[in-house]
């Protein structure tokens, strides 16, 4: 996985709360058995017209956010459906990182796995970022370590990370690894539960 | 000892061990997987050279792409066709148990963990799929994850995770005739909001509870995710038991003695206390229907379309409008005035035989409107085939419903069975996003039996006084 340590990247606007996995990446882009290429899917529904064509309007059509490795967004982003294709499909698009002011639980967790630094800010430090970045061109540099989102005009915002989460994207580690390091705790585990609660332990291949 | 919650309880006896932060490595009983999320875990456990840990403690299913049409066909989609080829691939080379798509077994995972007592109280269970919260309603610690913890599970049979927050969802009094546990999730996230649940594992307790049959209690956990929460659980008790006994994969002779007894141990102690509660009243709860584009936009059937001028939020306001927009409904319309096209009854809410029987009740002798296509698709193979021995298929058929094969089906529209642009859905199924049932759909999540009287009259009616 890619460390995630200091981050200066244009911003994205996507002015809506609740945005759910399946605005994020369809269903059927859901069918490959590839973590890439799902770039093409990201927010394909959006992207389009009724007819089919390209929506100007809508802000991933727009020139100004072709290079935006930053998405600014609303309340309880990456709602519904569990699916990794939607941090893949950002990733893909080449974000590295979503500020907003609150996410569903299972697409934060996803985002840690991905590389991708998904920060919470409160609502009104949002609200300050959403009136900067009507300005063409807006930056802003995230910064993992001492915690902070830097805006062009001074301000800085803090926010808030576990520490093991944080220390694991820093550094980009390899989750399983980590796990697999505990092995030893883990056959432990196993041994007492077994005869704890040996009902939980008849495998299915074993029947 | 401290009183615990029943969460409590399960958390505190899977954890291997903890970070200074209080990050967790929780031990996983038991994980489900279906085609779609696994294929970039086995891919990724593959290319690292790793194998499953415990490959007996995980059980797959295709579900999400299978057609619900005649299977000797095959699969029509050569995509679908090689992810699900792909998982039946994985699984032989792992050594791990795979229902095939024509096996009667097969079904929609969050259907065949519990009829096969794969699903058991007191376990963590894992799935990359968010309805995992399903099993919950069996006492059991069960929640969704992304593929990379898929892998994450195969090889270690572990989880890093923080520890959620608990709220007990406390339902009390009478549910109204011909309301169900469908209603009181709908008016629950109606209640708390699709994110009032971020954060938590939701108990949910009280009267109304306890009476509900295992399969209402599924349906009630199933939707525990739209309100965002981690996980929902249900304690077990005799009825849980009796569910579970005689299953095919559930613990026999002096092992199902030990673990009953266990299970008894497992609700919340009295003295233990929730991080918040929040109550709700039967009495107050109508048949739901949504009318937006999230579950959280949901009223009762005798209610009408909210109108976004009368809103002070600005955000909430926005939100509406478009959500009516692309409803294509106008503030203040009643609900019962709500024309529909297509009616879907299953998917891992409401597809269990339970559903089916009582939807067949009210489909018996009845005609579906010439204006409305209704279809049938049962949550498993066992599902179906226990329906068709009760001559269910026969009233479903001669009612003018279609009778399917098991899968997800229009619940996300993966396979062939979709919604087209603008078309209006009486759905079971427990998302109503944009695009969620085919771009442009639009879906109105109900009850099965709601469902079955909107197919009748080809718009929604009040069920509690439909005759």
């Amino acid at each position: 996985m890619q460390p995630f340590t200091t981050h200066t990247g244009l911003v994205a606007p996507l002015d809506r709360v609740n945005v759910d996995t399946d605005q994020i990446i369809p269903k059927q882009f859901l069918k490959t058995i590839k973590r890439t290429g799902l770039r093409e899917g990201l927010f394909y529904d959006w992207r389009k017209r009724k007819d089919g064509s390209p929506d100007p309007d809508f802000f991933l059509n727009q020139p100004r956010y072709q290079r935006a490795t930053i998405l600014l967004t609303r309340d309880n982003f990456g709602c519904g459906s569990s699916r990794e294709h939607a941090p893949w499909a950002l990733l893909d698009q080449g974000f590295r990182c979503v500020i907003a002011p609150s996410y569903a639980d299972i697409f934060y967790n996803n985002c840690f796995q991905n590389g991708i630094l998904p920060v919470v800010l409160k609502t009104d430090e949002v609200q300050a970022l959403f009136k900067g970045v009507s300005k063409e061109g807006y930056a802003l540099t995230v910064d993992l370590a001492s915690q902070t989102v830097a805006t062009p005009d001074g301000a800085t915002y803090r926010f808030d990370i576990d520490p093991f989460r944080k220390d694991c994207l820093y550094k980009g580690l390899d989750a399983i690894g980590l796990s697999l390091r505990h092995d030893s705790a883990i056959a432990a585990y196993e041994k007492r539960r077994k005869t704890e609660a040996p009902w939980l332990f008849t495998d299915l291949a074993a029947r | 000892m401290a009183a615990k919650t029943l969460f409590e309880k399960i958390w505190d006896a899977h954890v291997v061990r903890t970070e200074p932060d209080g990050t967790t490595l929780l031990y996983v009983d038991r994980q489900l997987v279906h085609e779609v999320t696994s294929p970039q875990a086995f891919e990724g456990l593959k290319l690292a050279g790793r194998k499953p840990r415990r490959p007996g403690a995980t059980l797959a299913v295709p579900d999400h792409n299978v057609p619900t049409t005649d299977r000797k066909l095959g699969i029509a989609d050569p995509v679908s066709a090689k992810q699900i080829r792909t998982l039946e691939e994985n699984c032989r080379d792992c050594g791990i148990t795979v229902f095939g798509m024509n096996d009667v077994r097969q079904g929609i995972v969050h259907v065949i963990g519990p009829e096969q007592g794969f699903t058991l109280p007191g376990m963590t269970i894992v799935c990359g799929d968010s309805h995992t919260s399903t099993h919950g309603a069996f006492g059991a610690l069960a929640f969704g994850i992304g593929t990379s913890e898929v892998e994450h599970v195969l090889a270690t049979q572990c989880l890093l995770q923080t520890k959620p927050k608990t709220m007990e969802i406390r339902v009390d009094g009478t549910l109204s005739e011909r309301c169900s546990a469908k209603d009181v999730i709908l008016a629950i996230i109606g209640k708390i909001g699709t994110a009032g649940g971020t954060g938590y594992v939701i108990e949910y307790t009280g009267s109304v509870i306890r009476a509900l049959t295992m399969e209402g209690r599924m349906t009630l956990c199933n939707m525990s995710i739209e309100a965002g929460a981690r996980a929902g659980m249900v304690a077990p008790d005799d009825k849980t038991a009796s569910y579970i006994k005689g299953r095919p994969m559930a613990p026999t002779g002096d092992l199902w003695e030990q673990a009953v007894k266990a299970w008894r141990a497992l609700p919340t102690d009295s003295g233990a206390t929730y991080d918040k509660t929040v109550e709700l009243r039967a009495e107050q709860v109508a048949p739901q229907v949504t009318w937006g584009t999230s579950p959280g936009m949901v009223t009762g059937v005798d209610g009408m379309v909210p109108d976004p001028k009368a809103m002070p939020d600005d955000r909430a306001r926005k939100a509406t409008e478009r959500a009516l927009e692309y409803m294509g409904l106008a503030p203040n319309m009643p609900i019962t005035q709500i024309a529909i096209d297509k009616v879907f009854i299953g998917s891992c809410t409401n597809s269990r035989i339970e559903d089916l029987r009582l939807a067949a009740s009210f489909a018996k002798g009845r005609k579906v409107a010439k204006s409305v296509h209704a279809m049938v698709v049962p949550g498993s193979g066992l599902v179906k085939k226990q329906a068709e021995q009760e001559g269910l298929d026969k009233i479903f058929q001669a009612a003018g419903f279609e009778w399917r094969e098991a899968g997800c089906s229009m619940c996300l529209a993966m396979n062939a069975d979709v919604l087209q642009p603008g078309e209006r859905c009486a759905s079971t199924s427990n998302r109503n996003f944009e695009g969620r049932q085919g771009a442009g759909g639009r879906t109105h999540l109900v009850s099965p039996i709601m469902a079955v009287a909107a197919a009748v009259e080809g718009h929604f009616v009040d069920i509690r006084n439909w005759k």
